[in-house]
């Protein structure tokens, strides 16, 4: 009976987000206020009845409801209670399903934060809101309904993929979906400013944290799912340029550069239309990772069950979306104006170049993903776009990001004088280049791209230092309290961001040159090095765990005779398909390097196939990514943007600035 | 003017709308491999070992043999590998293409775990590939002693392929064998 509730619910929530789509634009645009109102709850509703309609779906998974056909294809009797609960969005329909109520909750979120926009603003910001929510759920009801029963019920149920049983997939679908859905708030903002044609400093500054708490959430979602694959698949690679990841890494890119040029609307008035059309391609760049990934169009091992009506629909709201948005766009773009102008070197020109960099760096992975396919289809034969591709093309573009990230939070608005740019940051400059050269050798043996990636992280982290120092350097006179309070959260935050990037290009940058893997063949007693450190090889014993069976390595880790670590790692054969073994890696983590093994087949006799790795810096991978979300966070934080919310002035007209006289107004 | 401002990002995404509409009706997965039952294609490379060396398909042809085609940037042929290397414990002819790769990464990959090819053909730019209809890293060929491709599996082997489809195909080979 709950499976069928929950159905219903899906569908009156779809039923709610038609209203949601059609009430508040015509309330706009007769200016009906009762109808512009309808929005924010309609909004609610939806969430109310989506949450419910998930609740029923995670019931059904809880009781192990196997009539429910999603249920006995994701789970089964011995999974552990938390992978059930996780098994809610392990397939395509559930995750689905939590999309749209992830989308619904951002909805909320923007009815309940944004009572101070003009109520015109609100309403169609709600109303573009209801049109994605109107896809996306038709989408989930039409071809992939969660709820569909079984006719004949099976006595157990499949299983979950065993790959997705691990604490990291846990977190990885729902951050990540945090953060495709806020593309969608940022994209109802970008649209509903074209339909207004009115965009000012305000809306930006109403726009900017939405836009970077989506931002951070992706950051996230796709650090930890190169954490989970790092890990779990085995192969110590943390980033494999496979299509599905290349499917989050695009909008991921447009929206760092959405960040940055929200940041010259808003304070310069400046890359008006520049900023909606980024808006306008990261959300659909969202669409496309979903077709990407839903549709079967391209291999790879992220994708869900092909299934070409899925492609189709999907295919449509691509359509729909980027024929609508550009439309509009051609439509109103001009009336929106492109700002006001700036010099040559300014610090809109070196945004400039952090937005084309960045830009150029998305069609160059768009190319990559795609062009395999464009062959394919005209004919051409097949061919594979392999790492080489992106690292090749990747490298040039980042190396004079990386340096611009010093560079352009020191250069004052509109006109900067390069001269003095180099005064203010020759010694970072040359204390960088020191460390550029240094650093590498304590690794044994200098490169030159190793040495390139430090210097550019020690170039930013250095020149952040800097520019917090003079920050507070300048209330010296005023006490601690108000040095401490200069460093305002927006402005922190970025500089927390970007130190988190240098830290993951330090990890890159160590990773992938010093980094060993060794494949070797282990008996009992036996010992083998890698980077360093021996590893002997104490046993192999069968292990049982809650839904699998295992062979178990102990293998002591020692350096210089001393004594390391323990490692345990496993062969798991899952009981719903032992003939499929899953490798558990097991590491031992340091700061400055992590040692890892997994275990291969089983050779000859008592003798194993045991893979070796020692990885160093990956620490710093991770809590890089974590700087760069907190930083987000906490720039998103910033009291400003309140601020900026309860003094606007709600007006009839939308968006005008309070109608007070400037001066003093001389009366008669 | 303002036309073209406007037709151009129309056709582009129309151009792109189209592509993928067009990649939904092929199946990314059913390859057809016109080439099993035909000669081994043409080519001619430098051999991996020694530039001075030219390798063509007649060294690949004589006895029963698998051709691997394989990279040191491509994580599944090295998962791949021991399994190669249990089949040239075996006695079993393998040929290769080092495809898109330099010498200095693969020398690496192949000093990890010994080097389970009889022969190497260097394949920096994929041109061979081309000829082979490599789609994907790994893929493995069988070819029969006159040279005929017979088999062709894209993706790594493992064990359960070994067992039903290739090693059979291999003794049989080697039966007809002239």
């Amino acid at each position: 009976m709950l499976p069928e509730l929950g159905n219903f619910a899906l569908v009156l929530a779809l039923c709610l987000a038609i209203a949601q789509s059609v009430l508040p634009l015509i309330g706009a645009s007769t200016g009906n206020e009762p109808l512009m109102r309808t929005g924010r709850s309609l909004a609610v509703g939806q969430f109310v009845f989506l949450v419910f309609s998930y609740f029923a779906l995670t019931w059904a998974f809880v009781v192990s409801d196997f009539s429910v056909e999603y249920v006995a294809r994701n789970s089964n009797l011995a999974l552990p209670m938390q992978y059930k609960i996780t098994a809610v969005w392990g397939g395509h329909e559930g995750s689905l399903l939590m999309w749209v109520t992830i989308l619904a909750a951002w909805g909320v979120a923007v009815a309940a934060f944004s009572k101070a926009l003009p109520r015109e603003m609100l309403a169609r910001v709600m109303g573009v809101l209801g049109m994605v929510s109107v896809g996306f759920l038709a989408f989930t009801v039409l071809t992939s309904n969660p709820f569909n029963r079984l006719l004949r019920v099976p006595a157990d149920g499949a299983d979950l993929n065993p790959l997705l049983q691990d604490p990291g997939m846990i977190v990885h679908p729902p951050l990540l979906y945090m953060g495709y859905v806020g593309m969608s708030v940022v994209f109802a903002f970008a649209i509903a400013a074209l339909i207004s044609g009115r965009l000012d400093a305000a809306w930006a500054r109403w726009s900017r944290p939405w836009t970077t708490v989506a931002w951070c959430f992706m950051t996230l979602g796709i650090g930890v799912g190169s954490w989970w694959a790092y890990y779990e698949l085995g192969w110590g690679g943390w980033w494999f340029w496979d299509p599905v990841e290349n499917a989050s890494f695009m909008p991921w890119l447009v929206a760092t550069a959405l960040i940055h040029s929200l940041a010259v609307t808003e304070k310069r008035g400046g890359f008006k239309v520049w900023t909606l059309m980024l808006a306008i391609l990261a959300f659909a760049l969202t669409i496309l990772g979903a077709f990407i990934v839903r549709s079967g169009v391209i291999t790879s091992v992220h994708s869900f069950a092909a299934d070409p009506d899925r492609g189709i629909f999907l295919l449509g709201m691509l359509a729909v979306t980027l024929l609508g948005a550009l439309l509009l766009y051609a439509l109103r773009a001009p009336r929106v104006g492109f700002g006001g102008g700036f010099g040559w070197y300014s610090r809109e020109s070196l945004l400039l170049g952090n937005n084309v960099l960045l830009a150029v760096a998305c069609a160059a992975v768009f190319v990559g993903t795609f062009y395999p396919l464009a062959l394919d289809a005209f004919g051409l034969g097949k061919i594979s776009v392999g790492p080489p591709y992106f690292d090749s093309v990747f490298l040039p573009l980042m190396i004079p990001l990386l340096f611009l990230v010093g560079i352009a939070p020191q250069v004052a608005w509109k006109l900067a004088d390069p001269v003095e740019t180099a005064r203010q940051l020759r010694w970072a400059f040359l204390a960088a280049l020191a460390i550029s050269v240094v650093w590498p050798l304590t690794m044994g043996l200098w490169k030159p791209l190793t040495a390139l990636g430090l210097g550019l992280a020690a170039w930013i982290l250095l020149t952040a230092a800097l520019d917090i120092r003079n920050r507070m350097m300048r209330r010296r006179s005023q006490g601690i309290g108000s040095m401490v309070r200069s460093l305002r959260p927006s402005f922190f935050g970025m500089h927390l961001a970007h130190a988190g990037l240098a830290i993951v290009v330090v990890a890159i940058s160590m990773v992938n040159s010093y980094e060993v893997d060794r494949d070797v063949r282990l008996g009992p007693g036996e010992t083998a090095s890698a980077g360093g450190f021996e590893f002997t090889l104490m046993g192999v014993e069968p292990v049982r765990g809650p839904n699998y069976d295992a062979d178990q390595a102990t293998i002591i880790v020692t350096r210089n005779e001393a004594h390391v670590a323990v490692l345990t790692p496993q062969r798991r054969y899952y009981d719903s398909q032992p003939e499929n073994p899953m490798l558990q890696a097991s590491l031992n983590r340091r700061p400055t390097r992590d040692v890892y093994v997994s275990l291969g087949e089983r050779l000859e006799g008592e003798a194993w196939l045991v893979r070796l790795h020692y990885k160093p810096y990956m620490f710093w991978m991770w809590t890089g990514g974590l700087l760069m979300a907190f930083g987000g966070f906490l720039a998103a934080a910033d009291r400003r943007y309140r601020l900026a919310r309860d003094r606007a002035f709600i007006t009839e007209e939308g968006l005008a600035p309070p109608k007070r006289p400037v001066g003093r107004e001389v009366l008669e | 003017m303002k036309l073209r401002r406007v037709l151009l990002p129309l056709v582009a995404v129309l151009a792109i709308l189209g592509l993928f509409y067009v990649g939904l009706g092929m199946d990314a997965r059913e390859l057809p491999s016109p080439l099993v039952g035909k000669p081994a294609p043409a080519f001619e490379l430098e051999s991996f070992f020694d530039p001075e060396v030219t390798i063509t398909e007649a060294d690949f042809i004589g006895e029963v043999a698998l051709v691997n085609v394989w990279a040191s940037w491509c994580v599944t042929c090295l998962r791949e590998k021991p399994l190669l290397m249990e089949l040239a414990r075996q006695g079993i002819t393998i040929h290769s293409f080092n495809y898109r790769d330099t010498r200095a990464d693969a020398m690496r990959y192949l000093s990890r775990d010994n080097n389970p090819y009889t022969t190497i053909a260097f394949d920096p730019d994929g041109d061979a590939g081309l000829e082979w209809g490599v789609y994907a890293t790994p893929e493995t060929y069988v070819l029969d002693a006159r040279g005929m491709i017979r088999y062709k599996r894209i993706g790594p082997l493992n064990a359960k392929i070994l067992e039903e489809e290739v090693l059979p195909l291999i003794a049989r080979l080697e039966a007809e064998k002239p």
